[in-house]
């Protein structure tokens, strides 16, 4: 318990009992006496209360702005994806029709498969950020300047990415599409090919995220306890022996974080398949993130509540993680309380 | 140390380890290597089937094409109207809610805190119609400002876990000192509390820039024309217009992610302080 309760030690001293503390107090004191009754009354009311009331008036702000932007508008998505409407005209309570549509939508199928494909390859971030992590947690010369350009894919934004990897597939001239074709004779058009384009995109996605694991990664092995190690090494622990037993268990917070940003980063893919797609060839690179975008905002004809049933089930699937991700959070918080 | 350093490895270990470190970076940065040479070649080369290899001559004349020949100029000044607001909102709201939720024991803190955790995760998607509308409505819809407002609320979330988990590590001694001395909460809060938030407040204002700077979604759905747009949608439909002109495309990607860069490498500590988090227990 940190003493910040009302029968708290901290808790101010109350008016009446204020024990003398030199000339300036004593002419506040006299000050405030010569105030009005019910001025004194609402400052000492303040002053004795002003601990509890402190925090809700500083939450205030961030708690309004927070509710109306971001709480209130996700049960408002699933009382719209009752309705049809337009965005502009009347909307028209259609109950659960816009679900059963969906559900014989297949392009909705081949989003939802997509989705599927995104979380499983874009798990690989994780292993391979460890890797480079490990590749690169040495103390030579201009090592600093290597992590930091190692992690740069990062940094930028994944429009740029994304135009970069369009420019690397692009056919003829892309250098991937140039060392495809040194190597095996024929080049191949990735972003053109239905089968082949969302493993193009997902790699493309991986590049920044591999660079934020492995950040995650070099701030863990930082704090591994050397001790440890070299306990395990005078047991003739090493190499994967050792990364197993002695280390990842040490990095399981940095693990944690990683497959956290990992599961978000690939239900939130949407930038990389509007930049270099816009879900085609055929819609074959859709993910629900962008289908619903194009249903609800698209030169189709803007279908808000059709947008809102695909958002409320990219929500559920995303709710699925949240929800454990979050209970492991709480969990920690009450145990390190 | 993990791996065993390299120091102790032998001659021919450390040798190949100085190789292989540069060879793994041009490999990593292959990509953008590629578009940054891209983006100095004269049109005449990419005519002239040069795609790959080094651009007969520098021409930085892309560069000032991009900025001549489009709006650039105006989407990175919008993106400095979107971004700079955002950060300055977001760094107010959090530090407040921040102190708050890491100082008081209340009844519901862990619940705020959790809303606050738990928002900061949904895809944007489920708040796409609802806040769309909402700007609109608000008349703010093709504004920076309903791009401002939007992006303040919602990194507010990611904000108060960060700035929550830092107050509460500071010591508790110099609140209940100050407390003692019968110091206001106020007067806490902003002579004791604030000052020591210095590094949080810097890794955060970096983190936040370089986000909002690179959103594009939100960016997307709340504006459309080239006076409001941010330079990562203006990117997308210059894209559209230069159509097999490579040196156009590339030049003006590397412009717009300029910014992030340059904050990033000035603020390097304080970004990947942000950024890990939680990492390190």
């Amino acid at each position: 318990m940190r003493g910040a309760g009302m029968s708290g030690p901290a808790r101010p001293v109350p008016l009446g009992n204020e024990p003398p503390e030199g000339i300036v107090s004593e002419q506040r004191r006299a000050a405030r006496m010569s105030l009005a009754n019910t001025e004194t009354q609402r400052r000492t009311w303040w002053r004795e209360n002003q601990q509890r009331l402190t925090p809700y008036i500083f939450l205030i702000p961030g708690v309004l702005f927070f509710l109306v932007y971001v709480i209130i508008p996700i049960f408002e998505s699933f009382w719209l994806s009752g309705f049809d409407w337009d965005g502009l005209g009347e909307k028209q309570w259609i109950g659960f029709a816009n679900y059963q549509e969906l559900f014989d939508d297949d392009a909705f199928y081949t989003s939802l498969k997509n989705n599927v494909l995104w979380l499983v390859l874009y798990m690989f971030a994780v292993p391979a950020g460890l890797g480079i992590a490990i590749f690169l947690n040495q103390k030579v010369r201009l090592i600093r300047a290597y992590k930091s350009l190692f992690f740069f894919p990062f940094v930028i934004s994944q429009v740029v990415v994304g135009l970069i990897f369009a420019w690397f597939y692009a056919p003829n001239f892309g250098l991937f599409y140039l060392l495809l074709e040194w190597a095996t004779g024929s080049g191949i058009a990735v972003l053109a090919d239905p089968d082949l384009v969302t493993y193009g995109i997902i790699a493309a996605g991986l590049w920044p995220q591999i660079a934020y694991c492995m950040i995650l990664y070099l701030t863990g092995l930082n704090a591994v306890d050397p001790e440890q190690i070299e306990a395990a090494r005078l047991d003739a622990a090493k190499g994967f022996k050792m990364l197993w037993y002695v280390i990842l268990p040490q990095l399981r917070p940095a693990t944690f974080m990683a497959v956290v940003v990992t599961v978000i980063g690939a239900l939130r893919s949407f930038d990389l398949v509007s930049i270099m797609t816009d879900g085609g060839p055929f819609g074959s690179s859709r993910v629900l993130s962008f289908y619903m975008y194009e249903q609800a905002l698209s030169e189709y004809g803007y279908r808000m509540g059709y947008g809102a049933a695909i958002a409320v089930i990219l929500f559920l699937i995303m709710m699925v993680f949240i929800s454990g991700f979050i209970w492991k959070m709480v969990d920690d918080e009450r145990r390190g309380l | 140390m993990f791996p065993r350093p390299i120091e102790q490895s032998s001659r021919a270990a450390r040798i190949s380890y100085q190789v292989m470190l540069p060879l793994a970076l041009i490999l990593w940065l292959l990509p953008l290597i590629g578009v940054a040479i891209t983006s100095v070649k004269p049109a005449s080369d990419l005519a002239a089937g040069n795609y790959f290899g080094l651009p007969s001559s520098l021409a930085f004349s892309n560069y000032a094409e991009v900025f001549t020949q489009s709006p650039i100029g105006q989407y990175i000044f919008n993106s400095f109207k979107v971004t700079i607001p955002t950060v300055i909102g977001t760094l107010v709201l959090s530090c407040l809610t921040g102190f708050a939720l890491g100082i008081y024991r209340f009844r519901g803190n862990i619940w705020i805190f959790f809303m606050f955790v738990a928002g900061n995760f949904v895809p944007f998607q489920i708040l796409m119609v609802p806040v769309r509308d909402m700007t609109v409505n608000l008349g703010l819809y093709n504004t920076t400002t309903g791009l401002v407002l939007f992006h303040v609320a919602f990194q507010t979330g990611f904000c108060t876990l960060f700035m929550g988990n830092f107050i509460r590590a500071l010591p508790r001694e110099l609140i209940e000192a100050a407390r003692v001395e019968g110091v206001t909460e106020i007067r806490i809060f902003w002579y004791v509390v604030l000052p020591l938030m210095r590094p949080a407040i810097a890794a955060l204002s970096v983190l936040i820039f370089t986000f909002i700077w690179n959103d594009y979604f939100w960016a997307t759905v709340l504006t459309t024309s080239k006076e409001t747009q941010p330079v990562t949608a203006g990117l997308y439909s210059l894209n559209g217009q230069w159509i097999a002109q490579w040196q156009l495309v590339s030049a003006g990607a590397i412009v717009a992610a300029l910014p992030p860069v340059a904050m990033f490498f000035l603020m390097q500590r304080h970004f990947i302080a942000g950024l890990t988090l939680g990492a390190v227990k």
